[in-house]
């Protein structure tokens, strides 16, 4: 499904990532561990398409075709959603507006017809109750005033109603309370099936026992600096990412 | 005044050539271009005016004549040379074009997106006779338009041109015309008083709402509307009116300058909601063509409680001078301006409101919205002032500046003059930019970058648009995202 090969990117004029290959196939989850400022946001960034974030050498293929060619819309059209890790505050659009002008613009681009405002409610009221997410939140403005944790529901909710082939997580479980976790875990797991992928961003273990994952990586200073099967997490919270560049 | 004399002087050489004059030529269906005494004896005499408003119209004139342009907004353009305008039936549009292929395929873009339908389409872009196919495609048929008619009829509603109005209802106009914004008001105003031929007039009698939005007619209306528009609307006591004013469609006129006058009066008890959407040709991205918008609006609230409302969607012309204000008089009256003022490219926006406070217990509320896109200079300028009467008045300002790229500018210029010491006046201002994170955000829940910056200034503007009628806040939305296409990458 996505085939990075020796991905590197500036951001303004500084190297961030330093030759990332990473390979995803259908059906897969992949968790990426590291230290703050290895440049896992900025892999986020990168394969989303954000402005900024220039490649300057590599390659990344999505579905067989050459990803960096496409607009960041054309990305999410064609399936790549990315969960913020600092969602962005829209003043005086209503959460629900925000969503199903999304969902429209997505069947738009897929040939689809739009759905109307009683359709997308319905459609809407299902994803709020699996993720217990309280209504109102559909009325409020977009990240506006949302609490941190909030704002992640916020993304999960969007994401599951988008159901995007590949999911890039980036901390989706910082913030989150203990119960909001396994809810917004249950929502990715969801949409797990052998069709779709994962990358999933985090710094704890605790969000892998939920969403587990099929290969670990740790990124640090912009480059994979070790790969293993989900035992890999373990090692790591055990015993911290000093011991992997001292070995 | 030097400036005075010389126009006065220039003035007199112009009507000298016409010393032969077109005047005893009254079957002629055009005046000669430029501006005198004879031109506006011609308008009069052409619209078959009682001698009291033709004497008025030259009082204006005269009086047009000391004055000078004002300056003091902050717009920039060239001297207009208003000997070189026909101020009346100017000649037919060169070619009109037979059929909408012959049309501006920009502006049939716009049209699509709008979603306004092909043979409203072919009216709004002046192709040759669609005007009465178009009169039946929108009101289905001459006889809705009829059925509309008399149902305001019923309610004792009038809603006619100014002009019928003149001929049918005199005693009206002439009590309240210019009791509003007197020809000595200003300089465009003044000018308008001596010149105007088109415009509407509208009577609530006491105690009738009226049945319903005075919109649908504008759609067509508009595809004729005037240079020098005059706009009369009375509610008597207890009356309720809604009135639209203005047209989504982009609208291409030969006519550069616009200098409309609109006079509301509002008596105890009584409400009047004004909204406008104007989308004048703004000019090409050079900042070449373009109209200029020079009006002046006000409401007068002279009795208890009235209230009047002034909601407006200002997206087109080159330059606009617009302060539409409320005048409240009777206690307890509300006055509200609602505002969204979009300026791209090169336009120049130079517009708000002033809140006169003279009696009790009066309030007002003023909402702008500005947003500025490419080189666009958008000023935000409003007065408040409390009267020595205005117990206990009260005014809220918020005024909320939005940018888009970082070579337009955006101003805000509040005066405040209070003279009463239970008044209260709050203002706020922010400013804002639509950040790369928003827009990135959006694209990456699959909308175009175009659709993004809609939806983000969109959100900007919501509390003004909720204010506009509910079937035309939905047409000011896209016209929105329209407005400032090409604003963004
Ligand atoms: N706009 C920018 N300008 C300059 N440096 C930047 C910019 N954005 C990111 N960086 C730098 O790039 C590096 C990688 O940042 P990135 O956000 O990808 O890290 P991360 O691995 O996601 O960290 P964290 O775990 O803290 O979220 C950091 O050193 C950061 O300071
Ligand atoms: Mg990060």
């Amino acid at each position: 499904m996505l085939e990075i090969k020796d991905l590197h990117a500036t951001v303004g004029d500084k190297e961030i990532l330093k030759g990332i290959n990473l390979t995803i196939k259908a059906g897969e989850i992949h968790a990426v561990m590291g230290p703050n400022g290895a440049g896992k946001s900025t892999l986020s960034y990168v394969l989303a398409g954000r402005e900024g974030y220039e490649v300057t050498s590599g390659d990344v293929l999505y579905k067989g075709e050459n990803l960096l060619d496409l607009s960041p819309d054309e990305r999410a059209c064609r399936g790549i959603f990315l969960a913020f890790q600092y969602p962005v505050e829209i003043p005086g659009v209503a959460s629900a507006t925000f969503l199903k002008t999304a969902y429209n613009a997505q069947r738009k681009f897929r040939g689809e017809s739009e759905v109307d405002a009683m359709e997308f409610l319905k459609l809407v009221r299902e994803k709020t109750k699996e993720l217990d997410i309280k209504d109102d939140m559909l009325k409020r403005a977009v990240n506006v005033g949302f609490s941190g944790g909030e704002k992640k529901r916020n993304e999960v909710l969007q994401m599951s109603l988008l159901e995007p082939d590949l999911m890039l997580l980036d901390e989706t479980d910082s913030g989150l309370d203990i119960d909001a976790l396994k809810i917004a875990a249950d929502g990715v797991n969801r949409l797990r099936s052998p069709e779709r992928a994962g990358l999933i961003i985090t710094h704890y273990q605790r969000l892998l026992d939920y969403i587990v994952p099929d290969f670990v990586h740790v990124l640090a200073d912009g480059k994979i600096v070790k790969s293993g099967d989900k035992s890999l997490a373990l090692e790591l919270e055990e015993k911290g990412y000093a011991a992997l560049s001292a070995a | 005044m030097a400036i005075a004399r010389e126009t006065v002087e220039q003035v007199n050489s112009v009507s000298d050539k016409y010393k032969y004059g077109f005047f005893s030529d009254i079957e002629s269906d055009t005046a000669p271009i430029g501006l005198s005494e004879d031109i506006v004896r011609f308008i009069s005499a052409k619209k078959e005016e009682p001698s009291w408003l033709l004497e008025w119209r030259l009082k204006a004139y005269r009086h047009w004549l000391t004055m000078i342009e004002p300056e003091w907004a902050n717009v920039h353009y060239p001297k207009i040379d208003f000997q070189d305008i026909y101020y009346y039936s100017a000649p037919k549009q060169k070619d009109k074009p037979k059929s909408l292929d012959e049309v501006d395929p920009e502006l049939l873009e716009v049209y699509k997106k709008l979603g306004i339908p092909l043979k409203e389409q072919e009216v709004l872009a002046g192709v040759e006779g669609a005007h009465n196919v178009a009169v039946d495609a929108v009101f289905d048929s001459v006889s809705v338009a009829t059925t509309f008619r008399e149902r305001l009829e019923k309610e004792g509603v009038i809603f006619c041109p100014i002009s019928e109005a003149v001929r049918d209802h005199p005693e009206l106009v002439q009590k309240f015309m210019g009791s509003v914004v007197p020809y000595t008001d200003n300089y465009y105003a003044a000018l308008n008083s001596a010149v105007f031929t088109d415009g509407s007039f509208c009577y609530i009698p006491k105690g009738v709402r009226c049945p319903m939005e005075l919109s649908t007619y504008f759609r067509i209306n508009a595809a004729q509307t005037g240079q020098f528009e005059r706009t009369l609307i009375i509610a008597e006591e207890e009356s309720y009116v809604s009135y639209l004013e203005g047209c989504t469609a982009p609208m291409r006129d030969e006519n550069q300058l616009h200098a409309a006058v609109v006079e509301l009066i509002i008596m105890k008890d009584a409400e009047i909601k004004y909204s406008t959407v104007q989308n004048w040709y703004p000019g090409d991205e050079n900042g070449v063509g373009g109209i200029y918008n020079f009006v002046t609006k006000r409401a007068a609230c002279r009795g208890d409680n009235a209230k009047v409302s002034w909601t407006q969607v200002e997206t087109g012309s080159a330059i606009t001078w617009k302060y539409p204000s409320c005048i409240l008089q009777g206690d307890n009256s509300v006055g509200e301006f609602y505002s969204i003022a979009i300026a791209n490219n090169m336009q120049q926006a130079d517009t708000g409101t002033k809140m006169i406070h003279l009696g009790k217990n009066t309030s007002s509320t003023i909402i702008s919205k500005g947003i500025s896109a490419g080189k666009a200079q958008n000023t935000y300028r409003g007065l408040v002032r409390m009267g020595r009467k205005a117990a206990n008045a009260r005014n809220h300002t918020v005024c909320d500046s939005l940018l888009i790229g970082d070579k337009c500018g955006a101003h805000t210029v509040p005066y405040i003059e209070n003279q009463s010491r239970t008044a209260t006046v709050e203002h706020e201002a922010t400013t804002s930019k639509v950040s790369e994170e928003q827009l990135f955000y959006c694209q990456q829940r699959g909308l175009s970058e175009e659709e993004s910056m809609a939806l983000i200034v969109n959100g900007f503007c919501k509390e003004v648009l909720q204010k506009l009628p509910m079937e035309f806040a939905v047409e000011a939305q896209k016209l929105v995202g329209i407005s400032l296409e090409g604003s963004v990458g």
